[in-house]
């Protein structure tokens, strides 16, 4: 056994030495470094699908030592984590975007979930709300520590998240997003009492998405590009600011992944205007703010943002509200303003949206092929509401032969399908329905390079029947290659729209981590 | 060996249900000296059973669209002793009862519905607080009483088909509605082959395709003998024939119909099918309503076989009536389930219960029979499923009376002969 070798500075406290996760058929992490030094704040940076939170994963032992190759070195010593509790007991704790708190129980019975103090076997409640109040002092949060979680914010919970690292006696701490679901003085507040941990020499790494966030309290930063580690900045020296970020994250190729297309853009048909919308639960928070945009016939509109910010929940809101409290903005089609209260409106308007989670909201996964390609559009085959079965499979072949479907049979059940075909079937579906436009949310996610390309033909092959196609992707790479016109969302508003000719990863990148639009 | 595949969709063990069925029959035909087989065990066995059938026929669709309904019972029992006193009390007609009887079962099914679909109640506290409320209402409304029904009410549950025409030694009405049946059978199956062979699809051959419509009418031919021959003035029984055009009508509604294919896309998928233009939420509302008005009629059909309404009519009815739908390959998570297969489900259950009986088993040993074979057809489809083998429920969730299943079956045979596969 080797020990590692130290930093320049301060000694490191953990080493990764080239992590490499495989799921089937995809290479999550290859060959990722990352050096840690003792008491800094250390951010890791990349795109969505990057490798970030599954080298977390890989960290605390959510994925156990023997499915990953590499080295884990942790103060000094080779650690094989066989799960959480392997590495909480090592002194890594992590805090996920999801908090993982009981809403129903209170601050002080979450502190100690599955750490009880006792004393002959029973619950010590003494004990415990002595440390609690020393631990929620810590953090800086003043309510009693009876109250029940689900009555304070997410801000607030964070905290009790935090508190509760704290009672596990923590001495690396990874919070991923932590200030994503938070508002602008919440997110303060976190970011100095992770200042202050520091101060404590209790390390942190940190994920985020804003960059800003990151400037302002990273002593260093790794970034991370398709599963590979790229760079180690050192924010003091190196002199980084978020173009130099961004830079680091986007830095690759276009590849000519895309079939050729030349695009027919005709007259502008739909168009939202002053958009706002609420969170379902919580009235006072909007998911989208005051969004303006418009689609023209033939045009492919790509919807950029960083995971969270509002476009699924744009794209789900205009879709028959199928998400959200309405509260405001008009959505005009062919110059006419329409209502659309419920999706079997927005279908009938001609509207068709594709869903992000195919499993969970797209399909129905004990349907087979033909009962799935028909789904949005029974009554189009079914006469006096009695279904022609004989038209449900000449339907459905059609579109097997022309999406070019790969499957034994239209009879076949949708889970045997792979993702891609399974997009395919839910592409027919939408197809069907005959739309004017269609939203499609992350339509390649989940699917291998050949049947991407196919995929994006299919796109392409729409907008030229004149269809709007408004592409919501996570991808720059593919939203760059496929869109005609991009709008950047950040924070459920709409920071920008960039024309493709202009249209840089940079760009867009600081159009989709700011609330700031640039000159 | 590949003969018996061919003919039974490659795979034997997808037709466990039926093989229960047919094997139990035979079982009690030998054990009871050919009494099960007779006309007056069968007139019984329908009797005795067309009400928790019907149940079942309502409770599937419930149950395909993700809920339970616990209620049925009580509210067969609530709606048998409304329309006796109805009928006692203001002299209705039989028929005026009866309409008052599917009216206040679509009421009872609103007011259930609209807690369930529109408020978000789980349909199981609704219908737990139902199977209370409507008991009550019932021992309220008689006084816990029991309150006699006419006659020509008691022909609802207890009536045979009139004789007429010559005097052939059956019954004429019998042997005409089978002989239909027969006719239909075969007519369907074979313009469904010729469809399905135009549309370019997979069929069967054409001996497989006989041999299984001419295994069909055999039976069907069989029971029309048996129903025909009973002691004379019996027939096919009243019940048994509101039982078949039930079968018929909802078997189509479930399997041809956009409210059909509504239902399973909510028990399936309630987010896909919302975003498919689906409204849910009246989908939920429909399938409690109906279950309500079958429960009234099957309530009304027991009162007409028992000549009277009691204060504890239908109890425990809701449970054989899920007993058979779970019998009969639905899954509790919904999604899943037949019409048909349900009432395969259900008559496994009234042939364990009618033979046992012939038999002189106690009734403490049938219940433990009973919930054995409850347990061990939902183990044998789970423990399937798990094993990643085909189950009864995919067999009975593909319909029986569907008329592409031989294209279907066609393909899982011609699957089953590529050499490569395990």
């Amino acid at each position: 056994m080797q020990t590692p070798p130290t930093g320049h500075q301060s000694p490191l406290i953990l080493e990764m030495r080239s992590i490499t996760k495989e799921f089937p058929g995809v290479k999550a992490l290859a060959d990722v470094n990352l050096a840690v030094r003792a008491g800094e704040i250390h951010a890791i940076c990349g795109e969505n699908g990057a490798g970030k939170s599954t080298l977390m994963k890989v960290l605390s032992g959510v994925y156990p030592h023997g499915t990953y190759t590499g080295d884990i070195y942790f103060q000094g010593a080779v650690q094989s984590f066989r799960d959480i509790n392997a590495s909480e007991q090592a002194g890594i704790v992590i805090i996920h975007q999801e908090l993982a708190l009981i809403p129903e129980l209170s601050i002080m019975e979450n502190i100690f979930l599955g750490n009880e103090p006792t004393r002959f076997g029973i619950i010590d409640w003494a004990a415990a709300r002595v440390r609690a109040m020393e631990l929620l002092a810590r953090v800086g949060l003043a309510d009693s520590p009876d109250t029940p979680i689900k009555e304070i914010g997410v801000g607030k919970q964070q905290l009790v998240e935090i508190a509760k690292a704290l009672n596990k006696s923590v001495k690396l701490l990874i919070l991923d997003e932590p200030t994503a679901a938070l508002n602008e003085s919440d997110s303060q507040h976190l970011l100095d009492l992770i200042r202050g941990l520091k101060g404590k020499g209790i390390t942190s790494i940190m994920i985020s998405h804003k960059l800003n966030e990151i400037e302002q309290v990273a002593d260093s930063i790794t970034i991370l590009r398709d599963g590979e580690s790229i760079e180690t900045l050192d924010v003091a020296n190196d002199g980084v600011n978020e173009d130099r970020i961004i830079k680091g994250m986007v830095g690759r190729t276009l590849e000519s992944r895309f079939p050729d297309h030349t695009p027919q853009i005709g007259e502008k048909f739909f168009e939202v205007n002053h958009w706002n919308v609420a969170h379902p639960q919580i009235p006072d928070r909007m998911v989208c703010k005051d969004s303006s945009f418009f689609v023209r016939r033939g045009e492919i509109v790509g919807f950029a943002g960083l995971m969270g910010a509002g476009r699924t929940e744009l794209a789900r809101s205009i879709f028959g509200r199928s998400y959200g409290k309405f509260v405001s903005g008009t959505i005009t089609l062919n110059g006419q303003d329409i209502v659309l209260r419920n999706v079997a409106q927005a279908i009938d308007a001609g509207l068709g949206y594709v869903t992000e989670d195919r499993k969970t909201l797209g399909l129905n996964l004990l349907d087979d092929i033909k009962a799935t390609t028909v789904a949005a559009n029974l009554k189009e085959i079914s006469p006096r509401s009695i279904v022609d079965r004989n038209r449900e499979f000449e339907v459905a072949e059609h579109y097997r032969k022309t999406l070019r479907t790969k499957t034994p049979s239209v009879e076949e059940g949708v889970n045997k399908l792979s993702g891609g075909n399974q997009q395919k079937v839910v592409l027919a579906k939408w197809m069907f329905t005959q739309p004017d436009l269609l939203i499609l949310d992350e339509p390649t996610r989940g699917i291998d390079v050949g049947a991407k390309f196919e995929i994006y033909g299919i796109i392409q092959e729409l907008a030229n029947q004149g269809k709007g196609v408004i592409v919501i992707s996570s991808e720059l790479p593919e939203l760059l290659g496929l869109s005609d016109r991009i709008y950047t969302i950040f924070e459920g508003a709409v920071t920008g729209v960039v024309d493709k000719s202009e249209a840089t990863p940079e760009h867009l990148m600081r159009l989709m981590t700011s609330s700031r639009v640039p000159a | 060996m590949n003969a018996i595949k061919q003919l039974f969709g490659g795979n034997t063990r997808q037709f466990g249900m039926i093989f229960a069925l047919v094997a139990l029959v035979v079982f009690f035909q030998i054990m009871t000296e050919g009494v099960t087989l007779t006309s007056g065990n069968l007139m019984n066995l329908l009797n005795g059973n067309a009400y928790i059938l019907i149940l079942a026929i309502g409770m599937v669709l419930v149950i395909i669209a993700g809920h339970i309904d616990l209620s049925v019972g009580s509210i067969a029992a609530f709606v048998g002793i409304t329309v006796a006193l109805a009928i006692r009390d203001w002299d209705l007609p039989w028929w005026a009862g009866v309409l008052l009887g599917l009216a206040l079962g679509a009421v009872i099914g609103a007011w259930q519905g609209f807690w369930v679909a529109y408020i978000g109640i789980p349909a199981f506290i609704v219908t737990l607080a139902g199977m209370m409320l409507f008991r009550g209402l019932n021992q309220f409304v008689g006084k816990s009483n029991t309150i006699p029904v006419p006659e020509d009410f008691q022909y609802l549950g207890a009536g045979y088909l009139p004789e007429i025409g010559p005097n052939t030694g059956y019954n004429n009405l019998t042997v005409l509605l089978g002989l239909a049946t027969v006719a239909l059978v075969v007519t369907m199956g074979l313009r469904g082959r010729a469809k399905a062979a135009r549309l370019g699809a997979v069929v069967a051959p054409m001996w497989v395709q006989a041999t299984k419509l001419a295994l069909i009418s055999a039976a069907i031919l069989y029971a029309t003998y048996l129903f025909a021959t009973g002691r004379p003035g019996t027939s096919l029984p009243i019940p048994g024939i509101i039982l078949i055009g039930l079968v018929l009508f909802y078997g189509f509604i479930s399997s041809r119909t956009v409210i059909g294919r509504h239902i399973y896309a909510v028990g399936g998928n309630r987010h896909a099918a919302e975003l498919s233009g689906v409204r849910s939420k009246k989908v939920n509302f429909m399938v409690m309503m109906n279950m309500a008005i079958l429960a009234g009629l099957a309530g009304m059909i027991f009162v007409g076989r028992s000549t009277a309404s009691g204060p504890s009519d239908g109890m425990m009815w809701e449970l054989d009536a899920i007993a058979a739908v779970f019998i009969g390959g639905a899954a509790v998570t919904g999604g899943v389930g037949t019409v048909v297969g349900s009432i395969i489900g259900g008559l496994v259950m009234a042939v364990l219960n009618n033979g046992l009986q012939l038999l002189g088993v106690g009734a403490d040993a049938t219940q433990i029979i009973k919930g054995l074979v409850l347990l061990a057809a939902v183990a044998f489809d789970v423990y399937n499923k798990s094993q990643g083998k085909p189950s009864i429920t995919g067999m009975l969730s593909r319909g029986l009376l569907t008329k592409n299943k031989p294209q279907a079956e066609a393909v899982e045979a011609a699957e089953d002969k590529i050499p490569t596969r395990a």
